[in-house]
This record gives structure tokens, C-alpha cells and sequence, in this order.
């Protein structure tokens, strides 16, 4: 009888605490500045281009074959009259967010720091219907450094 | 009426029940075949294999580095265990020195795991017991301010892929200390919880003393590790047997069990809860400033011919990492010794004589991750 009745203290001493829970779709939870996401990939706003030259590193380190990548000659390249530095640049890149497993190692391996891992989802944003939506293409990968949305981060 | 039946000329046979792979008992994909008379369990035939994965077979095609996520996948509960002895193969193989500061972050982490994982059981052992739904709420309040604290350091709630070959991926966050300090308060007060909740409640007693009992010669000659060896009177703790990382500097009791019932293992994992939380505060006071990696770490981490056996204790048990390497970047051939698996044979010895849903209670003692069980 004694420890059902701390039990029930137990219970009642919780009517005295603040509530944990969140109203979900109303109130989210604020995410950690290192909050890993999908990858995404960096722009660069004086030259103008990405950062990508689409050296494969992180395709070829990728545990899940999630990307592929292609490459091409820098059409601003200072050689043939543009003021870019860069001699190759990305020219297609894809990602497959249905097969990719958020495991930060195309981050560690790029020599260009091209990449990283998005610190602004939450996930349900990126739900679709179908699976072949979820494969991203260059513009969309860019398009959140571009727009300015991701938050600083930490892990670089 | 002389020509009625007797009783004793029916002939009695016995039920197979088959329980899984889909129920919600079982703790994910599990089935068991029980031969019931009545409700009396006269055999039981469990069956695995239904989350078999092939994740060492898979690591054979990775690099050392890309091993480590899987590891992750392979023990979802305790997943910093699971990074743990990958990484310590891959550093004995290599003959790596890890620095102090890495080894120690790593074994406030890994012991914030036991935590958490433990948290878990108490959870998924209330509704096995009859507590439906009010410890899994309970539990789950506590686990998620350790989840929280990993996802600031890690950046991901579950899938941390946090240790690497030498060390650490990077530093952790500048308010750890004050932050693990925080996280061990709030554990202590969920610990407080969960026990005043249920250790002593008398109904709890009722329905778990003297049930699902394994004896210690059972316990041995079964292979079972961890918790429910020690509950059934056997200290046996790796950590202290061979100790790795600096278990050899810090002090903590192994407790152990009298009977070797489910209400042992439920009271020993709340005293394992109770030393994690002590180890942890030792390693805070010892933890200084220093390097994380190893001043010189090769970009592609290739070892040399040989193998290796790791042990570690994981919440669970004892969690063996073999690893054989025949040169190159990648096992030549890698193998989990899983505790669960292990722990998982002795579930017959456990049930036989007893009631279905005893045999239920029995299976939910021993906290079994079926994701590690079948790899």
C-alpha cells in the first residue's frame, strides 16, 4: 500500500510542473545551430557562381550513392575573357534526398567548401507524393544559400 | 452413465500460438512460436531475421569512415556504443593514439546514452507490465532532454555519426559542461520519477517478482551479457573487467541481482541509471582543453593486414566488433556481436512454465533492439 501511494505522490507532484509539450503545428521546436539536415550547396556571391567545380570528392565518398555529379569548362573563365578564377565549374548536379542519410561526410571531404549540411528544415517541408520529387537538381540545391535563408552555422 | 468420456480419455493437445512478426509486444519485427497448454507456455521457438538488413556485409563495401553511419542504424538505441567499438577497431588496426579530451567526451557520451537508453526501457517496459502509456510519457520526458543535448553537440537527434577514427568530428559546443551538468539534474529528478513511479509500487511487485526467472548457471551457459547476467547474480561489467577508454579512473559500483527475475533486471537498470549519472560527473571534473584528433591523421584511413576483436559494454550487453583487415581502406570482413542476439537465446529457458503474457514480460526484460539482433 505505501508504494502505491508514493506512485500516486509521484503523480501528483508533476501537476506542479510546467508543461514539456509543444502545440505542434502551431509552436516548433527552435532548432540547434548544428542541426543537420539534407546537403545543400554554397553560392558564391562575388564571383557569382557556385563554389562547386565539380570535383566528385563527395560523390565518390558518398556511403549511399545519393549524388551525381557532372563538370564542365568555366564559360567566365579569365581565360576566355571572364573574370572568374575558377577553370572547371559544376555544370549538373543532383541529389537524391530519398537515399541520402544526413551523414556529413560530402561536407568533410569537399576541398572547395561547396557543401553543407542545411541548418533551417525541419524536416516535413520536404515531404512529397512521389519519391522522384525528392531528387534535387542544382538550382533548387542552390537556391537556399542564394535566397539568403540558411542560418550560420557551426560546423564548418 | 457409465459410458461417459473421462476426462483422461480426451486427448489433450497442446496450441502453437504464433505471436509476431507485427505485434506490438515484441519490439519491432519478432516472431515467436509458443506451444501453449492452456495458458501455460510448454516450448517456445523464437524466430529472427525478419530486419536483417545485411549491415556487415554492407561494411565490407565501405571505407572506414562510411562504416561509422551504419553503426548507428545497426544499435538505434544506443548509438555512440556502436560508433564506439567501430572507431576502437579502426584505431587498434591502425595503432592510432587517441587524444585525453576525445576520450573522455567520449565516454560522457557514450555513458548520457546508457542514460537514455535505459530511459527507453523503463518506458517500453511499463507497457509490456501493464503501465500503459503513463511511463512511456514519463521516460520519454527525461530521454528527451538528453536527445536534445546530443542534437546541439551532433547536429541529429538519433543517426549521430559523431566519433571518427582518432577522435572526435568536431568540438563540442562551448556550453557542454554547463549544458551535461544541466542534463544530469534533469536525470536524476527522472530517475527519482520513474522509481517513486514504479519500483515499489506493490502491483508492479505483483506482476514481476518471481517471473521470467533465469538462473546464473542458465545465464552463463546461454552467453548472456549485460544487465541480465548481472541480474541473475553475476558480476561480470566490461568496463571493469577490461576496461577502454578511462574506465580504469573513474569509480562506479556494478550492481548486481539476487534472484535473476524481471524485477531485477528492472532494478538493477534503475541502479545502472543511478552510476552513469556518477561516472559522468567524474569524467566532468577531468575533462581539460586539448586537441580532438590526432595531430597527424591520414585523409584516407587505410590499415594494415589484421584483426582485430573489440568488446564494449553497450546499454544491452556486451557489444564485440571483429574486425579483419586484409590491407586497403575498407574490412575485409566485419562482425557485430550483437548482446541482444545473445541475450535473446535464453528468452525459451525464460519462458517455459510460465504464463503468455509472462513470456511477454520476459521478452521485454531483456530490452532487445531487433535492428541489432538481426544486423
Amino acid at each position: 500500500m505505501k508504494g502505491i501511494l508514493k506512485s500516486m505522490a509521484t503523480t501528483l507532484s508533476t501537476f506542479a510542473r510546467k508543461p514539456v509539450t509543444r502545440e505542434y503545428p502551431e509552436t516548433h521546436k527552435e532548432l540547434p545551430e548544428r542541426d543537420r539536415a539534407f546537403p545543400v550547396l554554397l553560392w558564391d556571391k562575388e564571383a557569382h557562381e557556385p563554389f562547386c567545380t565539380g570535383c566528385h570528392a563527395c560523390e565518390r565518398a558518398c556511403p549511399v550513392e545519393c549524388m551525381t555529379v557532372l563538370m564542365k569548362d568555366n564559360p567566365a573563365h579569365k581565360s576566355v575573357g571572364g573574370e572568374s578564377g575558377r577553370r572547371k565549374i559544376i555544370d549538373k548536379f543532383w541529389i537524391d534526398y530519398g537515399r541520402c542519410m544526413r551523414c556529413n561526410i560530402c561536407v568533410e571531404v569537399c576541398n572547395f567548401d561547396a557543401i553543407t549540411m542545411n541548418n533551417t528544415w525541419e524536416g516535413h517541408e520536404k515531404s512529397v507524393y512521389d519519391r522522384a520529387d525528392l531528387v534535387q537538381d542544382l538550382p533548387m540545391l542552390l537556391s537556399e544559400h542564394r535566397s539568403g535563408e540558411l542560418k550560420p552555422w557551426v560546423n564548418e | 452413465m457409465t459410458n461417459a468420456l473421462q476426462p483422461s480419455e480426451f486427448e489433450v493437445q497442446d496450441i502453437m500460438i504464433n505471436m509476431g512478426p507485427q505485434h506490438p509486444a515484441t519490439h519491432g519485427v519478432f516472431r515467436m512460436v509458443l506451444q501453449v497448454d492452456g495458458e501455460i507456455v510448454k516450448d517456445l521457438i523464437p524466430h529472427i531475421g525478419y530486419m536483417h538488413r545485411g549491415a556487415e556485409k554492407l561494411s565490407e563495401t565501405m571505407d572506414f569512415r562510411q562504416g561509422i553511419g551504419f553503426m548507428d542504424r545497426t544499435e538505434y538505441l544506443a548509438q555512440f556504443n556502436a560508433e564506439l567499438g567501430y572507431v576502437m577497431a579502426v584505431e587498434k588496426l591502425m595503432d592510432i593514439e587517441v587524444p585525453e579530451r576525445a576520450q573522455w567526451i567520449r565516454m560522457i557520451l557514450c555513458e548520457l546514452n546508457r542514460l537514455s537508453s535505459h530511459f527507453m526501457f523503463t518506458g517500453a517496459f511499463g507497457t509490456d507490465a501493464g503501465v500503459f502509456g503513463t511511463s512511456f510519457t514519463y521516460a520519454f520526458r527525461w530521454r528527451e532532454e538528453i536527445l536534445d543535448l546530443f542534437e546541439e553537440i551532433t547536429g541529429d537527434r538519433l543517426m549521430y555519426a559523431y566519433f571518427r577514427p582518432g577522435g572526435l568530428a568536431w568540438e563540442v559546443t562551448d556550453n557542454f559542461e554547463a549544458r551535461v551538468r544541466q542534463v544530469l539534474e534533469l536525470s536524476k529528478q527522472g530517475i527519482k520519477d520513474i522509481d517513486g513511479l514504479v519500483t515499489n509500487n506493490e502491483i508492479f511487485k505483483a506482476r514481476t517478482q518471481g517471473v521470467g526467472v533465469l538462473t546464473k548457471e542458465q545465464a552463463i551457459d546461454w552467453g548472456t551479457t549485460g544487465p541480465v547476467l548481472r541480474a541473475s547474480g553475476v558480476q561480470m561489467d566490461i568496463r571493469r573487467d577490461e576496461p577502454y577508454l578511462f574506465y580504469d579512473q573513474v569509480e562506479f559500483d556494478i550492481p548486481i541481482g539476487q534472484n535473476g527475475d524481471v524485477y531485477d533486471r528492472w532494478c538493477l537498470r534503475m541502479e545502472e541509471m543511478r552510476q552513469s549519472v556518477r561516472i559522468v560527473e567524474q569524467c566532468l571534473t577531468k575533462l581539460q582543453p586539448g586537441p580532438i584528433q590526432p595531430e597527424r591523421m591520414p585523409r584516407m584511413l587505410r590499415t594494415p593486414p589484421g584483426e582485430v576483436y573489440i568488446r564494449t559494454e553497450a546499454p544491452r550487453g556486451e557489444f564485440g566488433i571483429y574486425m579483419v583487415s586484409k590491407g586497403g581502406n575498407r574490412p575485409h570482413r566485419l562482425k557485430v556481436r550483437s548482446s541482444c542476439f545473445a541475450n535473446l537465446q535464453s528468452l525459451r529457458d525464460m519462458s517455459i512454465g510460465q504464463y503468455v503474457a509472462d513470456a511477454v514480460l520476459a521478452l521485454g526484460s531483456m530490452d532487445i533492439v531487433l535492428c541489432e539482433v538481426d544486423r
